[in-house]
């Protein structure tokens, strides 16, 4: 008994290009196996059955599709990295860990659309040559488990998997398997781990990486929910057409999060450039709440670094080079990273001026504590002390130096882990000193502490989660 | 080299009955809601499920299903108990640290029985922002949970006195466009605000 209504009949909005989000929230859409095959569902994978994986591979290499998980590494080039030579088992996970803090788009697809999922996983098996898949969904979707289970049986009924697939003579076997709430399960080696049985500590790269030593030693593609769906349309429009939308280097269509202070969130599936902050969060978001302003946004899942809304930033190189009001910056992967933060998952976390930094910054280092695996000593100490620094912040009990303390300790975590993790709990830290030091020293001084009953609040929360 | 035999709790205890270190730390106290979860027992269906989950791994990777495999026992009995962490490891042919370690490092695994309804709620950026803070404490004013002895890390989780109710702060459920949301057990649910979390509990007055 569930209160959600997932297939409410939402209309997307026009500046919005729909691919991936197709049937999300469409009118009359359900996630049974008849109603995908109605819309012609699986002819790209009977499409592909008859192409040599090579040519697949060539095709999702020449549409320049991006991975969607939060690196934006090419998924072709990705694929190309199984040794030549290899005889081992090749695997394919999907990676549905989907748990960076502001992203929520795979949640659509896993409830929604799952038929999607395992066509593009289908046709990506059949490009790496992996025989067996397994969907890694997170465990905060119980529900989204079971739908992925049910369709999966569906298309094994109806001969889309198993063995000789639509007499192709190639096998293959979806199966799911959720994981129990932790966040490092999202880096690909700590997911790799987790699906072998092991607590997720990432394994260090090189010489692990995934494409060679992967699952069992094995050779294993790790991909996100939406890239995967990406290959679908890929194989549909063909790469020539494909890499025509978007910008040049940042193909196709990608799907935003917004959420915090705007009027309207909500996501918006959009061509990836093609839109701007003021289009997103003004025409799309419906703008700020009444009588408030706009004042920070993290652009791409909470470990992105947070940019103000009054800056301009100095975008492209020698001649090409512009001068950019944060407004007025494509949410692509080349711009953002250009503007000092990353694109990231796509989940925008929007703060107005109601916002006080010290509460903001306290609530994500609670979270980098909370989630760093442990393994590597600068992580799993520095997300701590960035914690409990954070807390005299955000409780006004802390000293002008604190700000400068807390600088200095994400800067020894930053690049000295083994997975990204370790830039992760450091970034938001670090840009949220260089961009409001100002109102955090201020925070330290007696007259802007909190008042009294505001201040019993926070301890209250501090102490407890 | 002799191969390492697998040592389960019932020779740990004979061979040291002090040792108490394991049970200190993993052993799951009984709360009120312990009451509304049957004991451990291996059952028939439980080890049909097993077998299943454990086909889905080749067969000599068959640790990989520690973590199904526990899914099944939480699902059941509400907890992980040491029981069944034994069972776990005997059942994958594994020692049952291996399990131990996977038990304490998830924080989706309870070690402890949590209340017949347990809440979730989601206590990161976007849902905090929503107002999931003030959902919190109605939730705990509304079932009487006291959170003065919750640690985020150690023990998460509170259970009403009358054992139907437990909270618990998870971080980001990934529905951030919909805050303050939470889990009740299995269901999901959005825009959760402080003044809806009465009728959220009413709703499965009867479930």
């Amino acid at each position: 008994m569930s209160d959600v209504n997932y297939i409410s009949g939402k209309e997307p909005h026009e500046k919005e290009y729909r691919l991936i989000f197709k049937n999300v929230d469409r009118e009359g859409w359900d996630t049974s196996i008849d109603r995908y095959l109605q819309e012609g569902g699986y002819e790209m994978l009977k499409k592909s059955l008859g192409m040599e994986p090579k040519a697949v591979i060539a095709e999702v290499k020449t549409s320049g599709l991006r991975g969607r998980g939060g690196a934006g590494f090419p998924t072709g080039v990705k694929w190309g990295f199984i040794p030549p030579t290899n005889t081992k088992p090749v695997y394919l996970i999907c990676n549905g860990d989907e748990s960076e803090p502001g992203t929520f788009k795979d949640r659509y697809i896993l409830h929604q659309d799952p038929h999607q999922l395992i066509e593009g996983m289908a046709i990506s098996s059949f490009a790496v040559g992996a025989h067996i898949a397994y969907i890694y969904i997170r465990e905060e979707f119980p529900e989204a488990a079971i739908i992925l289970e049910k369709a999966i049986a569906e298309a094994h009924e109806k001969g889309f998997l198993g063995q000789n697939i639509q007499g192709s003579g190639f096998d293959l076997e979806i199966y799911v398997h959720r994981g129990a709430a932790a966040y490092i399960c999202g880096e690909e080696t700590g997911l790799i781990e987790s699906l072998e049985g092991k607590r997720p500590y990432p394994r260090i790269k090189p010489p692990f990486f995934p494409a060679a030593m992967g699952l069992y030693m094995c050779p294993t593609i790790v991909n996100n929910v939406e890239s995967l769906c990406h290959v679908v349309h890929i194989l549909k429009m063909g790469g020539e057409e494909y890499v025509k939308l978007g910008t040049p280097r940042n193909s196709g269509t990608r799907i935003l999060c917004v959420s915090g202070d705007v009027k309207n969130s909500g996501y918006f599936e959009v061509e990836v450039g093609k839109v701007t902050f003021r289009e997103l969060l003004y025409d799309m978001c419906g703008g700020p709440k009444d009588g408030r302003e706009f004042k920070a946004v993290i652009p791409g899942g909470s470990s992105s670094k947070i940019l103000r809304c009054n800056e301009s930033f100095k975008i492209g190189r020698g001649d090409d080079a512009k001068d950019l009001e944060f407004w007025d910056l494509p949410l692509d992967f080349d711009t953002l990273a250009a503007a000092g933060s990353m694109a990231g998952s796509g989940g925008v976390i929007v703060m107005d001026d109601s916002r006080k930094m010290s509460w903001v910054l306290n609530n994500i280092t609670h979270f980098y504590a909370h989630e760093s695996c442990g393994q590597c000593t600068p992580c799993r100490e520095g997300s701590t002390w960035m914690r409990k620094i954070s807390d005299r912040l955000a409780n006004g009990t802390a000293t002008p130096d604190d700000v400068d303390t807390l600088e200095e300790v994400a800067y020894q975590i930053d690049g000295k882990t083994i997975c990204a993790f370790g830039e992760a709990s450091a970034w938001p830290v670090e840009a949220m000193i260089d961009k409001y030091r100002d109102e955090l020293i201020a925070d330290t001084s007696e007259e802007n502490r909190f008042r009294s009953e505001e201040r019993v609040e926070q301890e209250k929360f501090l102490s407890k989660s | 080299m002799p191969k390492a035999q697998n040592i389960f709790r019932d020779d740990v205890k004979r061979l040291r009955p002090k040792l108490t270190v394991l049970e200190k730390n993993i052993a799951s106290p009984v709360t009120p809601g312990s009451r509304f979860f049957p004991p451990f027992e291996i059952t028939q269906e439980l080890e049909n499920k097993a077998a299943s989950r454990i086909g889905q791994y080749p067969s000599e990777e068959s640790r990989s299903a520690v973590l199904p495999l526990l899914h099944e026992v939480q699902h059941k009995f509400g907890f992980i108990s040491l029981e069944s962490i034994d069972w776990v490891a005997k059942r994958l042919n594994i020692e049952p640290i291996k399990v131990v370690e996977v038990v304490t490092f998830y924080p989706g695994f309870r070690q402890k029985a949590p209340g017949r309804l347990h809440v979730r709620v989601c206590r990161t950026l976007s849902c905090a922002m929503g107002g999931s803070h003030n959902l919190m404490d109605k939730l705990c004013a509304i079932t009487g949970i006291d959170r003065a002895e919750a640690d985020g890390h150690k023990d998460p989780i509170s259970v009403s006195p009358c054992g139907n109710f437990s909270v618990e702060y998870a971080e980001c459920l990934a529905s951030c466009g919909t805050a303050p949301v939470c889990l009740v057990n299995d269901d999901f649910h959005e825009g959760i605000t402080a003044d809806k979390a009465a009728d959220l509990l009413e709703s499965y007055e009867n479930a």
